[in-house]
């Protein structure tokens, strides 16, 4: 049943308790238990808002930082990570494989404002070896939702 | 001058759909639930195939009966989702959509006089293409009661000495009825025993709901040989527009359709057909999701019928709900029509699929879960209004 409840929920946080016991065909109660359970279990961390910022006429830049880095003895890549990700600038760290170690992305009002967050703070940590920063110039897809074109009902009439 | 029309075509009337959709497209804020093809695009896996296909240039006629490699895929699909044996050399072709196989298959079995078993309410091309194959229609009216199923004794109650065809269109448009094992082999005892034939219309058989998968009849002893089986691209895989279908049946029966194909089609497009291939081959995840969100919002429209107290009996098919609307003592026609004018939504009458379907409304629940609560509240409020 959860995994049920996530994959609808992935895609329609905003349905309420009624509807998506509806539409999964179990009863109110159950579900109502479980996405309680996963909220205290951290398995779901949070009900966020996906933003067009571009159509919404706000500035912001988006900056991907590869970032190589030489593990902390006794704590690997964690206390480096929890290190970066505790800036609130910071929207997401991943530990990668290949060529870097983490990929940091930060976002920020202007170019200037991500570029200083990255020579003063990060850069400036110990353990970080090198950054290289890349810069978004344009989303077109974010966590499965197509961000360019809303798509519209094309269907003609026809006599079926 | 004289009368350059034939009086066969002329005393044809037109499918009964349009005229609500014609009101729909002159309202602002209409919302049509009257559709009958998927919202979902075709996966974009299948649309890439096909844009490769064109860049190669295959741009060429298929054979006759279309790209071998497809016949094959289909061959393996039927067998691996339905227990179906057809062999892709002489038993299956490709056709322009599941429509085409219907008016093939009457043209290549019917001598006048010869008699077609309809049952209706269903898809509204079986009566008009009997008669252009100079078959006489013969229609059984389901009941709801029998939640529209075909029963065996209605079966046997319609069958004269003329009869040739039973036309079997399960899931059902638009009832959302199903056939399951057990009701398709108390009718093909009694097919057999009348020595009649079966065109099974199974276009929505991946849209099938219940506890018990979709069962074809000509999976069923004795029946793969009286069978004429027909299924599509159009409703499982999102695929319309790509005018996609394809026959199986015994080869004597496929050689005559596929003279009539020859000569009148020559091949289904090519284009349609490189895609069908990929559709076939790695598209189960997505057939299987959208099969998933239709069944969610199937399940909101039962459940928001119940709260209105609005008679309907639970389908397991396609993506049609059937409620009744006898209560307000008017006819499907009146109720579409106020429903339309007062909250404009749109429905379809029942009566566009046969007499039958009077006292009965079509709901599609191809549309957003967003779209149908919007349209829903509107039809609640409708009702409370016509009860006071």
């Amino acid at each position: 049943m959860r995994e049920k409840i996530l994959s609808y929920m992935e895609k329609n946080a905003r349905i309420d308790l009624k509807d998506l016991a509806t539409v999964l065909g179990e009863d109110e109660v159950s579900i109502m238990n479980e996405l309680e359970k996963m909220e205290a279990e951290n398995i779901i961390a949070g009900y966020h808002t996906m933003i067009n910022w571009d159509k919404a006429g706000v500035e912001k830049v988006t900056g991907m930082i590869e970032v190589r880095v030489t593990p902390q003895r006794g704590m690997g890549f964690d206390k480096v990570a929890n290190h970066i990700y505790n800036y609130p600038e910071v929207s997401s760290v991943y530990l990668i494989s290949g060529g870097f170690d983490f990929m940091v992305i930060i976002e920020g009002k202007t170019l200037r404002e991500v570029a200083e967050f990255v020579s003063n703070k990060l850069s400036a940590l110990d353990s970080v070896l090198s950054t290289k920063t890349n810069f978004i110039l344009k989303k077109y897809k974010e966590a499965g939702t197509i961000l360019v074109d809303k798509p519209h009902d094309e269907r003609m009439k026809m006599s079926l | 001058m004289r009368n350059p029309l034939s009086k066969t075509i002329v005393n044809i009337q037109p499918s009964g759909i349009r005229k609500f959709f014609d009101i729909v497209s002159e309202m602002d804020d209409a919302i049509s639930l009257g559709v009958g093809e998927p919202d979902f695009d075709t996966p974009w896996r299948v649309r890439d195939e096909a844009i490769y296909s064109l860049e190669q240039g295959r741009t060429f006629y298929t054979s006759n009966s279309g790209l071998k490699e497809l016949k094959e895929e289909i061959s393996s699909y039927l067998m691996r989702k339905y227990d179906l044996t057809y062999h892709p050399a002489n038993e299956i072709f490709v056709t322009v959509g599941g429509s085409e196989a219907i008016d093939l298959a009457f043209r290549a079995m019917l001598d006048s006089g010869d008699e077609v078993l309809i049952p209706q309410p269903s898809y509204v091309s079986y009566e008009p293409c009997a008669i252009l194959a100079n078959g006489t229609p013969v229609i059984i009216d389901l009941k709801e009661e029998n939640e529209f199923r075909l029963t065996a004794q209605e079966l046997e109650d319609a069958i004269t000495e003329k009869t040739k065809i039973l036309v079997l269109p399960f899931p059902n448009n638009p009832t959302g009825a199903v056939m399951e094992c057990k009701d398709l082999e108390a009718i093909a005892e009694v097919i057999i025993k009348h020595d009649i034939f079966v065109m099974t219309d199974e276009i929505y058989s991946e849209l099938s709901y219940g506890e018990e998968p979709h069962v074809s009849i000509a999976s069923l002893p004795g029946m793969k040989e009286r069978t004429v089986y027909i299924n599509g691209f159009s409703k499982a895989f999102a695929m319309t527009g790509w005018r996609l279908g394809y026959v199986c049946a015994p080869h004597e029966i496929i050689a005559q359709m596929l003279k009539i194909h020859q000569f009148a089609i020559m091949c289904a497009p090519t284009t349609s057909q490189y895609a069908a291939v990929e559709a076939l081959r790695s598209c189960d995840d997505e057939v299987a999701a959208m099969k998933e969100e239709y069944n969610g919002r199937r399940r909101y429209l039962m459940a928001r019928f119940k709260e209105m107290g609005l008679q309907c009996f639970e389908p397991y098919g396609a993506f049609y709900v059937f409620p009744s609307i006898k209560e307000f003592g008017m006819t499907s026609d009146e109720f579409a029509t106020k429903l339309l004018e007062s909250k404009k939504v749109a429905v379809v009458p029942g009566t566009a699929f046969g007499a039958s379907g009077e006292g009965f409304i079509r709901i599609s629940y191809a549309y957003s879960l967003d779209q149908l609560k919007l349209a829903l509240d509107r039809m609640e409020e409708f009702i409370s209004e016509l009860r006071n």
